[in-house]
């Protein structure tokens, strides 16, 4: 079986959505080849064990981001970039080209809520093996990669 | 009697939209706190989309909510289309209409069968169900396509939507696609039965009595109509602004809101208790015996109606999917100086936009007000007496954990869609 997990950042969580709109058409096919260990829409389990492939949706926004994201990399083989959040910031990271007066209305708030100074994609912080690109990632790409991931994987 | 303290923690509340904590704490059987802390990161959009073209403001807004998107898209463009007095056509609404009933019927039919149906039988997943209970889970799939095809025939795709544009649609579906969505409902249709008497035999309850407020109209359609309210006042879309205040909960990053100083609800609940006379007259047929159970007070009715809404969804889509679709541009956008209101049904409940353009149709302001941040302060209300209602009945605290979570869901919030914004920015 290949163990997998979802992760998710700061975004809209619409891609790990479009994963569970593969589901309707795949969820008995993966059932007995794929272990969604976790999935945080889907089912309550928190802890994060070792992982072959680590599905990350969302941009990074905050120092316990950062750290969590460390963690998922530490235990999976492979990460992939779900979605272009997590690929490349958007739409996220909009705020980081604010002009000085936008930078300066949100500035109380980025500082209450612990933001760092730039929202960044994920590979700012880890080493990524794969991304999947687009807002939302499209069904179809979703599902040839996920046959390339298990013939890798199986 | 109960001489102790009591605390409960919930990290990262699963099978919810979105990222969020709930803390508890109780004394000799009273609750003394009670927040639900949303930890989801703020985006700041309101902000981002200052300055914007008006065209860009539905496809930035979008991305506040994946499962939503559509009612985003469509509440952004009413807002557009009011500031510079565009109107568009009878077929655009159509169109409409047929989307956000494809995505409230997917919407709905994830939180029931995925997010709610584990509670039901004592499972924490989907992903857990034995072989009898996966009929179920077929089920919800099954749904779930047939919305997400009828969402990506009219909009392009199920999640931001890129074929509604200001004034119309980029594209108008084609006989065949059409043809094929209907059948897909058709299939469907009994598998809706079923879930609904499976949510009317819960017997998990809740009651209090408090006040509603909904958009409603003739045909129960989430985009048109006049915002009512359980008392029986009647507002008009654009005067939304005199009736509601925002809160600022400290703990979140989310603000909640206030319907005149008092806590409200809205979402599926509201809108069977306010209107369901204008169900579909196939709806109202065949869910005739659980209709009964409406005007409710018990917030676990919320997932009953919203099973209620997915057979009117499809009865409503049925018969709109027969309109005589033909090519036709959108309506051209004349800009100007001003202000536009958008108010739609979102599945979980009313959502405001409210933009302000200057005279290039530019951006200078908007604010935003979703159906979450106006069920908040409720929400953390109900946690709170529900678990002094289990203390006294001397339950265990992984049941109350379990139950408050059960409670928690039924509101089926969405916490990207609360923290998206910055500012209060109130008209
Ligand atoms: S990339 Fe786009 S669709 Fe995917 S989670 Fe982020 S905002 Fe949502």
């Amino acid at each position: 079986m290949m163990k997998i997990g979802f992760f998710s950042f700061t975004c809209c969580e619409g891609c790990t959505v479009m994963f569970i709109e593969l589901l309707n058409k795949k969820f008995f096919e993966y059932a007995s080849k794929v272990d969604i260990q976790n999935i945080r829409v889907l089912r309550s389990n928190e802890t994060i064990g070792s992982l072959d492939i680590a599905f990350v949706e969302g941009a990074i926004s905050t120092q316990s981001e950062v750290k969590k994201l460390k963690e998922i990399r530490e235990k999976s083989q492979m990460v992939v970039a779900l979605g272009s959040g997590a690929a490349n910031g958007y739409p996220s990271n909009q705020r980081n080209s604010f002009d000085e007066t936008r930078k300066k209305e949100i500035a109380p708030l980025v500082k209450k809520l612990h933001q760092l100074d730039e929202i960044s994609p994920i590979s700012k912080f880890v080493k990524v093996d794969d991304q999947i690109n687009g807002c939302p990632v499209s069904e179809d790409e979703l599902a040839v990669k996920m046959e390339g991931y298990l013939k890798k994987f199986s | 009697m109960h001489d102790e303290e009591f605390e409960l923690e919930i990290k990262n509340v699963s099978k919810i939209e979105g990222h969020t904590h709930l803390d508890v704490k109780a004394r000799n059987g009273k609750v003394s706190s009670c927040k639900l802390k949303i930890s989801e990161n703020k985006r700041f959009f309101t902000t981002a989309i200052k300055g914007a073209k008006y065209s860009m403001v539905p496809v930035t807004m979008s991305r506040i909510c994946g499962t939503c998107s559509s009612a985003h898209v469509l509440c952004a463009t009413e807002a557009v289309e009011n500031a510079f007095g565009v109107k568009p056509s009878e077929q655009t609404f159509v169109l409409r209409n047929l989307l956000m009933y494809a995505s409230q019927l997917r919407d709905h039919a994830m939180h029931l069968y995925f997010f709610c149906l584990p509670d039901l039988f004592n499972k924490d997943s989907v992903l857990d169900f034995n072989e009898q209970e996966l009929g179920w889970v077929k089920d919800g799939f099954d749904l779930k396509a047939a919305g997400n095809l009828l969402a990506t025939v009219i909009g392009g795709r199920p999640i931001h939507p890129h074929f509604p544009l200001i004034g119309g649609f980029s594209k108008i579906p084609e006989k065949a696609a059409l043809e094929n969505a209907k059948k897909q409902l058709i299939a469907v249709r009994p598998k809706i039965l079923k879930i609904i008497n499976l949510f009317y035999n819960d017997k998990s309850t809740f009651k209090r009595k408090t006040n509603y407020v909904a958009l409603v109209n003739n045909d129960f359609n989430y985009l048109k109509g006049v915002i009512k309210t359980a008392k029986g006042t009647l507002i008009n879309e654009e005067n939304y602004g005199d009736h509601l205040q925002k809160v600022v909960l400290p703990y979140s990053t989310a603000l909640g809101v206030e319907f005149e100083s008092k806590e409200y609800m809205v979402g599926s609940l509201a809108r069977m208790n306010l209107n369901k006379e204008s169900l579909n007259k196939n709806t109202l047929r065949d869910a005739k015996k659980y209709l009964s159970e409406f005007p409710s007070d018990c917030i676990f009715r919320n997932n009953l109606a919203q099973a209620i809404e997915m057979l009117h969804d499809l009865d409503a889509s049925l018969e709109l999917l027969d309109y005589d679709f033909k090519k036709e541009a959108p309506v051209e956008v004349k800009v100007r100086a001003g202000t536009g209101v958008g108010v739609v049904e979102a599945p979980r409940g009313t959502l405001y936009y409210h933009i302000e353009f200057d005279s290039s149709g530019i951006v200078k302001n908007a604010s935003i007000c979703i159906p979450t941040q106006q069920n908040i302060i409720h929400l953390e209300k109900d946690v709170a007496s529900y678990v002094e209602q289990m203390l006294a009945k001397k339950m265990s605290k992984t049941r109350i954990g379990h139950e408050v979570e059960k409670m928690i869901r039924a509101y089926d919030p969405c916490m990207s869609c609360a923290t998206h914004f910055l500012r209060i920015n109130w008209i």
